[in-house]
Formats: C-alpha cells, structure tokens, sequence
C-alpha cells in the first residue's frame, strides 16, 4: 500500500491514458513548449512513459527553442553500475522540477579513468553537477569481521577513493558533485550480529555513508541518500540479483521513476526552486468533520481516535515544516470567524492562530485565494503547496495554478503525512540562520486578505466536471441519511428545522408536502445525497419553503440553482404560482443570508431578529447557467 | 489468457519499448529484425514484459531464447 505510494509516485496524478498521443503531437513551434513539457511531466510516469518523453525533450532541445520558463541544466554521470536506463528517466523527470535536463554518461565502468582524464567525455562537457553513481559492489570496501583496525582502514580507503574520483572531475573543471551514498545488501553474514560485530559488510557500509556525509557536509558538494530511498522502499525490494547479474542494473528498475524524482528534486533545490509556504485546508484535512456543521465538540482531533490521530499528524507535519522555515498559511471554505474557532479553543489542536501567516476562509474559489496569498507573502505561486482532502478543490488549482504544487491524496487520512512528505515538495540542501528565524518573523500574524478578483476560469472547470444531478421525492431507502442531513447541517440551512426519523416518514405521506432529496455525481465519484428540501402548501398557488439545506462541500457549483429550476419546474406542473422562502439566522448559517436574493427572490420582509421573508413567482423564467446534467422528476416526464 | 491475447499485450509492449507503432510482432521475430533491439533495450524489453504480464524472469530462461515465439511460450509456462 504504503509502498505504491512510493513507486508509483502516487503524490502525482496519474498519467492520461493518451499520454504516447500527447507525446506524438508535441511540437516546439507553438507558444509555451516550455510550459507544456512541464505539464507533460507532472503526472505519475512509469519508466515507459519518461522514455518517451525523453525523446520528446532531447528534440525539443535540439532545435535550439526557447524553452522558458525551464532553465536548462547539464548532469555528467559516473557510475561503476549500469546507468543506461537512468538518464532518460532523469531528462523527462527534470522537466516537472522546473529544468530542461543534458545528460552526459561516462562510459561503462571507467569510473577513475573519467574522473581523471582532462578528455573524457564528462569532463570534456563541463557539467553544472555530476552524479557519482557508485555501488558497493564496484567500491574497494571488503568485509573484515571481528577487525575493528581493518574495518577503520576499510572505510579510508573506500572514502579515498571516492575522492580521489571527485578530485579529478573538480581539477578537470566539474561542477558540484552529487555523492550518492550506498544501498547495503539485502543478505547479512551472521544475522543480528552483522549490526554489532565491527567490520561487517553492514557496519562498513554504515560507517561509509556517515564518513561520505560527514565529507560533504562542509562543502559545496550535494549527498544523494539513496541508502535512505533503498530502506523505505525495502532492500529486498531495492536490490533486483536477476537483473544486476545480466547487466550490472544497480536496482530493480520499478524504482526508476522514484529514483528520478529524488534526483531531480535534490538538483532543483540546488538551484534554489522548491516550496515555501504550505497552504492547508481545513475541514477534513486538519481535522476529522466540518467545524461549520460540527461545531467544535462535533470534530475530531487526536483524542484516541484513529481518524483524529491521522489528523493530527497532518498538523505535527506542518508545526515541523514551520520550524523549518517553511511559512503556514489556511484556505478554507467557511466563515472566516467559524474557521478560527478550533484553533482558539480546541484543546486537541497543535496549530495555533500564531503559527498561520495568512488565513483565508471565505466562500470564495480556492484558486483566487492561493494566488493572493501568493501576492501577500512576495512568493512564486511554483514555491506553494496545496493540500486538501477534496479532490475537487485539488483538481481546480492545479488547472487554473498550474505551478502550484497540489499532492494526491489517498482515501485513508491515515496516510496523508506521509504523502504530503513522500512528494519532496520542500526539499533544500542548506539551512540557514533565516529559515531559522523566519517562524519568528511570521508569527502572530495570521492576516486575512480582503477578497480579490477571480484568478480564473471556474466555470470551465465546473463544466469539466461531468456533474450529474438526480431530484427524487423522500422515500424509504433515503430516510436515514435525509434525517442526518436535516439534523446534522448547520451552516447551509436555511430554518433549521430538525425533524425525527418518524416525522420525515409522515412528511413523505402528506399531500401537501412536496419533498425533494437530491444527489450529485461528479467525475471524482457519487458525493451522495447532498442537498434536502421541503416545501409545504401554504395555499392553493403557494408553496413555503420550510427547509433547504445542502452541504458545504458542494457549494460554488451551481447547486442551489439547479435545485431551485426544479423545484420552479414541479411547482408549475401542479399549478404553484408563487415560492416562499424564510431566513431565520442561528450562530452558524449567517452564509445562507443571501441565498434567496442571489436566486432572484424579492425581499417581502425583515424581522427585528434578522429573519427575512422572500418571494418567487413561478411565472418568471430563471435565467442561471447550470453545469450539470439533470436527472429528476421533469426528466422523467 | 489465449495465444491471441498474448500477442496482442506482446504487440503493445513491443510498441512501446520501441516506440515504433510498425513493429509485427510474430513467432520468428528476432533481435535481427527490429531497429534498436540491442542488449540493452532487450533489458528493457525484459522488464516491460515481466510488468506487463505480472512474472518474473531468471537469467538463464532469458539467456536460451531465440526468438518472440519460444518468448511466448516461456511466459506461457509462468501463468
């Protein structure tokens, strides 16, 4: 499970299934190739999939086209492995990090010979890095057991070689080198006590990559931890014997895009690319339920439950991302005063108001919201990342914020740590007094922007959506969740009327009663019954409303009018000319103010106590775009 | 799965390795016939072969192989 996140890159989307067309169709004679390549890459790729664009890139870059905003970047590689079946991963990979990728391979196991010879190929190339691709089988790293001087020399020696390699590029012109530290086999001599006994394979590959860190730390040079990428994939999984033995392959190839993606995340970091600033939503993604239905005692947080654990990880992710450097902001849909409650008053939350530079919960689209505070914080939109359990949300930004990084989630919370950390968004390669101080220099701010211009086309969006709609009247299969619903929603209820299970039954007998339970399907799955309404004869020609509610997370989609098209279309078939419709205002709905003047009502009414009465004559074509398909009661007909 | 289907799944994986959408992938095929089948794009024929139809191979049962058809009818023997 765990383990499919990592080899199939499951942080990315998964690649369309015309990917090889897109590839045929490329051309580099249309505005924003750059920009298309990048596209192109953002996906989860197999192996096959980045060979081909590979092919793409290397033409691209051949016929000399401007490939901005991509910057490009020459990688030699030197291995004492096979490293034929790396580099066009690499080529096509880098595209997603922001570069367009030259990859210079050393002959096959020339490894010293390269790095010393002023004519090699890689030499000869000049490179902005070079990559020491070495093995443990092609080190002179020998096992000594029981010989802790041996052992001591062991390592020496192994180190010195490696930097004697490493000398030779540098004199000969090289750039920064990129030391990758050793992957130990899957097999041990003793068992347990290959871990305690000095000089065993293990324990001089142990001290091996800790010497190799250690040596580059104080340098400009970068380190690789392919032995940390080997153990969470599995050694025994990491290491292929088949495959070393026919073609010296230094693991099984399933990891190739992996490999790539870390490769190229190290080397953007080294330019200076990577995230800045995580963007969080809230319901679901902070916590387990929405606090504008819930209330605080409603969601979950921690509290022995495994679900508010999950989320709660979520926050000890983001709390260690601040103390990094890394700047938190909110964008939540729900009332601004509503959203801060739990990070005011909840005992359980780890996440402060102080530790949020910017917050923005307001009704807008998520798009317009990401892109200022993009503005606020004098940051890129490619240094922001998104994340939100809503895969609806995600898919918006990623098309109208195509630089945004916005990681997949799985179904399970359980994993959302985990995938947010697995995608690398924020890897760098220093860390500085400032990335120290800059929590600090953030705190106790937790500003909220005014509300801006939409950043994009949502109504595209919308309509890409594939959104199906389907109005039945209560009924028997739908009464428990209809009783939920009526008695759980909070903010997107327009009376709060709560009814028991018993008195939903009666309603769906009474013939002055019209009743509608309302699903939604979209291309992301069935979102369920999703909207509830009742109408009661209030005289022959009138309905009242007695109860529209819907859940938040449909809202912004064209709902509401789709609903009240229909409800217009019924009351006219059974001779209704006029709806009526009530606001009655509680702690939680104030975002259902409006509702009915947004759908055309007139304003009959206002109450001292801020209710509010409205009228629509069915008479009166509604002129709304909708962006869904209808399946109901008119369509039947 | 039939000897139809076999080819057919062989046919993509054939196309994609190579990225040729002409290759005829039949029985007789060699390394002979295909522009770019070197021993390293064979290491990756291999291994699109093994994923594509969920086995594994050893060395040596890669090592006899003459040509697509005795392929076929090793992967035949694995399911």
């Amino acid at each position: 499970m765990s383990q499919d996140l990592f080899t199939n890159l499951a942080w990315l989307p998964k690649p369309p299934e015309n990917f090889s067309s897109l590839c045929k169709d490329f051309t580099v004679d249309e505005p924003g190739a750059g920009l298309r390549l990048r596209a192109l890459a953002n996906f989860g790729l197999s192996e096959n999939h980045l060979n081909r664009l590979a092919k793409v890139i290397e033409r691209a870059r051949a016929r000399s086209a401007s490939l901005a905003p991509l910057i490009p970047f020459k990688l030699g590689i030197v291995s004492n492995a096979t490293s034929h079946f790396i580099a066009p991963a690499l080529v096509a990979t880098a595209a997603r990090h922001g570069l367009i990728l030259e990859c210079i391979e050393a002959d096959y196991g020339m490894v010293v010979q390269e790095a010393l010879d002023p004519n090699s190929i890689v030499n000869q190339a000049k490179p902005d890095a070079i990559l020491l691709a070495l093995d443990y089988r092609g080190l002179p790293l020998h096992a000594t057991p029981a010989d802790e001087v041996g052992a001591t020399q062991a390592v020496a020696e192994a180190l010195a070689h490696v930097m004697q390699i490493r000398d030779g590029l540098r004199a000969n012109g090289g750039g920064v080198c990129i030391f990758q530290s050793v992957a130990p086999p899957v097999e041990t001599l003793f068992g347990s006590f290959d871990a305690v006994l000095p000089g065993t394979l293990r324990n001089l590959i142990h001290s091996f990559n800790a010497k190799l860190a250690e040596a580059v730390r104080l340098t400009e040079d970068l380190f690789f931890d392919v032995t940390g990428l080997a153990e969470t994939i599995g050694l025994a999984n990491w290491h292929d014997p088949t495959m070393w033995n026919m073609a010296k392959v230094p693991f099984a190839s399933a990891y190739i895009p992996l490999y790539a993606d870390k490769l190229c995340r190290l080397v953007s970091a080294m330019r200076g690319k990577g995230g800045r600033c995580l963007i969080l939503d809230l319901d679901n993604t902070l916590w387990s339920g929405v606090i504008g239905d819930d209330g605080l005692d409603g969601i979950v947080i921690g509290q022995g439950d495994a679900t508010g654990e999950a989320h709660l990880e979520v926050q000890k992710t983001a709390i260690n991302l601040r103390d990094r450097g890394i700047i938190l902001a909110v964008s939540s849909k729900n009332n601004d005063d509503i959203a801060r409650e739990p990070f005011r008053k909840h005992p359980e939350m780890l996440l402060r108001e102080d530790h949020i530079a910017v917050f923005q919960a307001n009704w807008n689209d998520k798009a317009t919201n990401i892109k200022a505070i993009a503005e606020e914080l004098s940051l890129g939109l490619d240094a922001m990342v998104f994340l939100d359990d809503n895969p609806v949300e995600r898919a918006l930004v990623r098309q109208i914020l195509p630089e945004v990084s916005v990681p997949e989630l799985p179904e399970d919370p359980a994993l959302y740590a985990r995938t947010l950390v697995a995608g690398g968004y924020f890897e760098a390669v220093t860390f500085s007094a400032e990335d120290r101080q800059r929590a600090e220099m953030y705190q106790g701010n937790s500003r909220r922007l005014a509300l801006q211009k939409q950043a994009g086309d949502v109504a595209s969006y919308l309509r890409s959506l594939n959104m199906q709609i389907g109005f039945m009247p209560f009924d028997e299969m739908g009464r428990a969740r209809i009783s939920q619903l009526i008695n759980k929603s909070n903010q997107f209820n327009l009376r709060t009327q709560r009814y028991t299970e018993a008195q939903v039954a009666t309603l769906q007998q009474d013939p002055s009663a019209f009743t509608l339970q309302i699903r939604l399907r979209d291309v992301f799955g069935d979102n369920g019954m999703i909207c509830v309404v009742i109408c009661r004869k209030s005289d022959d020609t009138s309905w009242f409303i007695d109860t529209w509610l819907m859940s938040c997370r449909v809202l912004g989609r064209g709902v509401e009018q789709a609903t009240l098209t229909e409800m217009v279309a019924q009351a006219r078939r059974r001779g209704i000319r006029r709806l009526v419709g009530e606001y009655i205002p509680t702690s939680r709905n104030k975002l259902v103010e409006d509702h009915y003047a947004k759908l055309g009502f007139e304003i009959v009414n206002r109450s001292e106590d801020g209710s509010t009465r409205w009228e629509l004559s069915t008479e009166v074509p509604l002129t709304f775009d909708i962006y869904m398909s209808v399946d109901g009661l008119v369509a039947a007909e | 799965m039939s000897d139809a289907d076999i080819y057919a799944k062989l046919t993509d994986v054939f196309h994609d390795v190579f990225e040729d959408d002409g290759v005829e992938v039949t029985p007789k095929l060699t390394a002979e016939d295909v522009d770019g089948w070197d021993s390293l794009s064979h290491i990756r024929l291999v291994l699109s072969i093994e994923k594509a139809f969920k086995v594994k191979f050893s060395a040596a049962e890669v090592g006899k192989l003459q040509n697509v058809g005795e392929f076929v009818d090793l992967i035949k023997s694995k399911r």
